[in-house]
């Protein structure tokens, strides 16, 4: 049987990439089991994007460790996997007095973190930078090292390329029980599938409490907390230069106004615990409660620009830290839980610790023809006409736009079938084809027949994201 | 760099007719279509519903005859045009970049016609909270799917929006075997035609709901219900009224958007109110020498109307290429909506074509025994009794040679709206 693993990781999450695509350095036997039918389907797909400076988490913590040397390590990732990263920095404002001391505790804190640059700035130096800023504000905290990512693009390159150098990821592989036999795990599938590892590594975020019951090790409760958004249409002039914080409270870092690394403005988040783990939905009130404090910062904001709504959770644990540690009583079982933000900037280091910690354990040796690097589907949207001309050549489809908004090539669309998309959402995540303003009115149709001829399927298999999520029910007529 | 004296973005009824107009009056005619769909005949291709043609041929067609009958003039005539190919840019300078299989090029135009028609607002565009299933569709979506794919797109739908093409759905849907539950209207009226209205939905037994909102869309992988309430006069739900319409299919149908990117690169300036153009009696935009007609322009309810527009424009492009000297000159006056009238195009008389114009407007409301009132320096040069106007409905009216004769330029044109005493 050769479905016996060194280490299993649970979970495609942007955590669960990370440490693979670490571990894919090491000479070891790999893989990991997703859920869902793609990477990328969970908090990963739907936070901020923030590359956190580390200025909000208590010193000493986890969160604080592993977000100050995440950020220092974003940089050079982004460039190795080809991700979109920009280093636009970040202010916190401050409204009154009461704030503005505030501002002056997170200054200490983030010196006390080890983050450069941290400056506390007057009103003339905001407005003069930020023009676009409500004439209110009094100071704001500087964080010049703060940047902007494309989480989903990470998480995705990250994948691609721990695929690159061997190893494998299950998908719709929704562990549903951990047994141990002979010093391995068996893990189950709910599909009756089931994976044999020395080691099982649990980064199954907001399921992550499950996952290590289950494995019969630490007991502790993950809370979902929803956060929502609005992003707005890539506006004509600019709106913010930087991310555009609010004062954190005792819900978290509050609801900021930022571009995005491909020229959008979001809007968000809020914070709610909820009941369900899965409650992705969005409310009127959470809505509503995000648009008028975004309003407080940048009050010429409208609703007109809005182009998409979507929330995404955060899975936060009840011992306020991050849990990333081998379990005291399982052997070799491995919890990565409670990653709530900054999670993403995190996410890079808490790879290679975790990662060092397993290769030590196991005693594996670096590969000597590990390739860190991957590189991007090329972009039309990204050329110079010459470029663009010099691929049409090669590749005629490149001149074929799918997406008019985004400006999207057939060729794209099929290079990321190529590299695993399977969805409609996967052909987003990987292109932004339906990205825009249209919001895939006129590509997704389009994208149908790309999927259905590629993966040589009818068009009624065709899902938005997997299991149910189809599109089409029945072919009427035609060929 | 390859050249032509009007190049026609967009390949739709407009496009078409706006090249053809173009073709007969221009001498050289060198004139360029181009579409970045498959065919030629834009949305019409989608529309196998009647309806179209009334006015224009004084017959009832479908969408795709009515493009047929103007796609076979422009090849009879050897007008030149490119399919699957996309239109990038465009300079003030008149300059067109073009990109498809075989690769990217730039042409230069004399005149330009933008043609591009419009797209669908959204469910974002409207923001209707809740979950983001597989399953909901904007109109001109399951109409590709359904009319030209040959698809089921679900077995029960609700559709929001009952404006022409809502309702045109709601008959089109049930005729597939979807039941349609309901037609949920924010407004206390539908925008829709009266005739679709008893059509599309009264001979089927779907309900309407007015002063009705989607008020959050459920479901985790395909689309399960929908709450729906009712609304107060500001649009906000009434407590008490909510209620779940299960469901596997919503489809949105909550307007259109002209399609401007393109021409705000070519510095052509907006309106707000039509989201096209600003535009004089000739269909020029503000940018020299680029003209603007169709749905692109502002939002028709009939394809006739985008017709004649489309062949004014051609013409003046045509003469462009001969005289661009006439239009720079060009003194305007302004065409002004006021008083209960939303927009109207034109937007401004060119003095040095000062010929019969039809002026097109939309109203703000629904509105019962009105008159429609043509000011100009003080005097009602025009006065149309209406019993009954609505914002679904696009109104017109002609500025006659006499109407003209009797104007002063130099003031303002006013068109607004008064109670009929
Ligand atoms: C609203 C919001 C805003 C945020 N903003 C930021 C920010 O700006 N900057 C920042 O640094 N961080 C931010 N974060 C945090 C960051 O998004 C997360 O820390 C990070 O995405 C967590 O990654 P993950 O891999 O642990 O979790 P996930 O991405 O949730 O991945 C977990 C995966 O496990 C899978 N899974 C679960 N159960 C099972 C099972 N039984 N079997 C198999 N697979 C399973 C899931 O399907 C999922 O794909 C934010 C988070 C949220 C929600
Ligand atoms: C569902 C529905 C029902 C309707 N029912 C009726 C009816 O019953 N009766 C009636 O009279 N009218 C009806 N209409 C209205 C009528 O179809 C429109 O008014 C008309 O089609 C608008 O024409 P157009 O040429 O401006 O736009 P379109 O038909 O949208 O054509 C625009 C064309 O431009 C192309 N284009 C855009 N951008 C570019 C670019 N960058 N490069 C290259 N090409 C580009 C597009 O692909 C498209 O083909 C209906 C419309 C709809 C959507």
């Amino acid at each position: 049987m050769d479905k016996i693993y060194d280490v299993i990781v649970i979970g495609a999450g942007v955590v669960g990439m990370s440490i693979l695509r670490e571990l894919s350095s090491y000479d070891l036997k790999i893989a990991a089991v997703e859920a869902m039918e793609d990477v990328a389907e969970g908090a990963s797909k739907a936070n901020s994007g923030i590359v956190h400076a580390g200025y909000d988490p208590i010193e000493g913590t986890n969160k604080a460790k592993f977000n100050v040397e995440g950020n220092r390590m974003f940089e050079e990732l982004c460039r190795q996997l080809d991700v979109e990263y920009k280093m636009i920095g970040a202010l916190v404002v401050a409204f009154d007095e009461k704030e503005i001391n505030i501002l002056e505790e997170l200054l200490q804190r983030g010196k006390r973190n080890g983050v450069k640059g941290l400056e506390i700035k007057g009103k003339s130096w905001v407005l003069e930078n930020e023009t676009n800023l409500n004439r209110e504000i009094r100071a704001a905290l500087f964080a010049p090292y703060s940047g902007i990512t494309n989480p989903y693009k990470l998480t995705i390159a990250l994948y691609e390329n721990a695929i690159q150098n061997g190893a494998k990821v299950y998908f719709g592989f929704k562990v549903c029980k951990v047994e141990t036999q002979n010093g391995y795990f068996i893990i189950y599938s709910q599909d009756k599938r089931l994976l044999k590892t020395r080691i099982l590594v649990n980064c199954a975020g907001v399921r992550a409490d499950e996952i290590s019951k289950m494995a019969g090790a630490r007991k502790f409760t993950i809370y979902p907390r929803r956060g929502q958004y609005f992003i707005l249409d890539k506006p004509e002039k600019e709106i913010v230069k930087r991310v555009i914080f609010q004062v954190p409270t005792e819900k978290g870092k509050g609801v900021l106004v930022t571009p995005t690394v491909d020229g959008n403005i979001l809007l968000g988040p809020n914070s709610e615990y909820i009941e369900c783990k899965d409650d992705t939905s969005t409310t009127q009130e959470g809505l509503d409660e995000v648009f008028e404090k975004a309003k407080r910062v940048v009050l010429t904001l409208t609703k007109k620009d809005v182009i998409t709504i979507f929330s995404g959770i955060r899975a936060t644990p009840d011992t306020h830290d991050f849990i990333i540690e081998e379990d005291e009583r399982v052997k070799n079982f491995i919890n990565v839980a409670g990653i709530e933000s900054p999670g993403l900037t995190s996410s890079v280091a808490i790879g290679k610790y975790v990662a060092g910690m397993i290769a030590e354990k196991l005693n594996a040796k670096q590969k000597s023809n590990f390739n860190p690097y991957r590189e991007d589907i090329k972009r039309f949207s990204e050329l110079t006409d010459e470029e663009r001309n010099e691929m049409i050549k090669k590749f005629p489809s490149f001149g074929n736009i799918v997406c008019r908004c985004e400006l999207v090539s057939e060729y794209e669309i099929v290079e990321a079938i190529k590299r695993g998309a399977r969805t409609i959402d996967g052909i987003k995540r990987r292109t932004r084809a339906g990205m825009g303003r249209c919001q895939g009115g006129f590509c997704t149709p389009r994208i149908i027949d790309i999927l259905s001829r590629e993966l040589n399927v009818d068009k009624t298999q065709i899902t938005k994201f997997g299991k149910n999520s189809y599109i089409l029910i029945e072919k009427r007529w035609g060929k | 760099m390859h050249e032509y004296s009007v190049i026609v973005i967009g390949g739709g009824p407009a496009g078409l007719a706006a090249a053809l107009k173009s073709f007969e009056n221009l001498d050289d005619k060198r004139i360029l279509i181009i579409e970045r769909d498959s065919f030629l005949g834009g949305i019409l291709n989608q529309c196998i519903h009647p309806g179209f043609g009334l006015h224009y041929f004084k017959e009832e067609l479908t969408g795709p005859e009515y493009a047929q009958r103007f796609i076979e003039l422009v090849e009879k005539n050897g007008i030149e045009y490119l399919t699957d190919t996309h239109v990038m840019d465009i300079t003030p300078e008149k300059e067109v970049t073009i990109v498809n299989k075989h690769g990217l090029k730039k042409l230069k135009a004399k005149a330009i016609v933008l043609a591009m028609g419009a797209r669908e607002r959204t469910r974002g565009a409207v923001q209707i909270p809740g979950t983001r299933p597989a399953g909901i569709f904007t109109a001109g979506q399951a109409q590709r799917f359904i009319n030209i794919e040959g698809y089921k797109i679900g077995k029960k739908a609700v559709i929001v929006g009952s404006g022409d093409i809502g309702l045109i759905m709601a008959r089109r849907l049930t005729l597939e075997g979807i039941e349609v539950k309901a037609v949920v209207e924010i407004m206390p009226y539908s925008t829709g035609l009266r005739r679709n209205i008893v059509q599309c939905l009264e001979d089927f037994g779907i309900p309407l709901l007015l002063s009705h909102k989607v008020v959050k869309i459920h479901g985790n992988e395909r689309v399960e219900g929908v709450t729906i309430s009712v609304v107060d006069s500001d649009f906000k739900e009434i407590p008490g009224t909510q209620r779940f319409i299960e469901c596997d299919t919503v489809l949105f149908s909550v307007g259109l958007i002209p399609e401007n990117e393109l021409s705000k690169k070519a510095g052509v300036v907006i309106d707000e109110r039509t989201g096209g153009p600003f535009v004089d009696n000739t269909f020029s935009t503000t940018a020299n020498g680029i003209f603007a007609c169709g749905n692109v322009l502002h939002i028709h309810d009939l394809v006739d109307n985008v017709t004649l527009e489309a062949e004014t424009a051609g013409k003046y492009a045509a003469l462009y290429c001969q005289n661009p000297e006439l239009f720079q000159k060009g003194k305007l006056t302004n065409i002004i909506a006021s008083d209960g009238i939303r927009y109207v195009v034109p937007q401004h008389l060119n003095r040095n074509f000062l010929e019969p114009t039809i002026l097109r407007f939309r109203v703000n409301n629904v509105y019962h025994d009105k008159v429609i009132l043509l000011i100009n320096s003080g005097k009602k040069l025009l006065k149309i009794k209406k019993q009954y106007l609505s914002p679904g409905e696009m109104e017109s009216i002609a500025l006659s040679e006499k109407i003209l004769s009797q104007m002063d330029f130099s003031e303002d044109i006013i068109l607004k709206l008064e109670d009929d005493k």
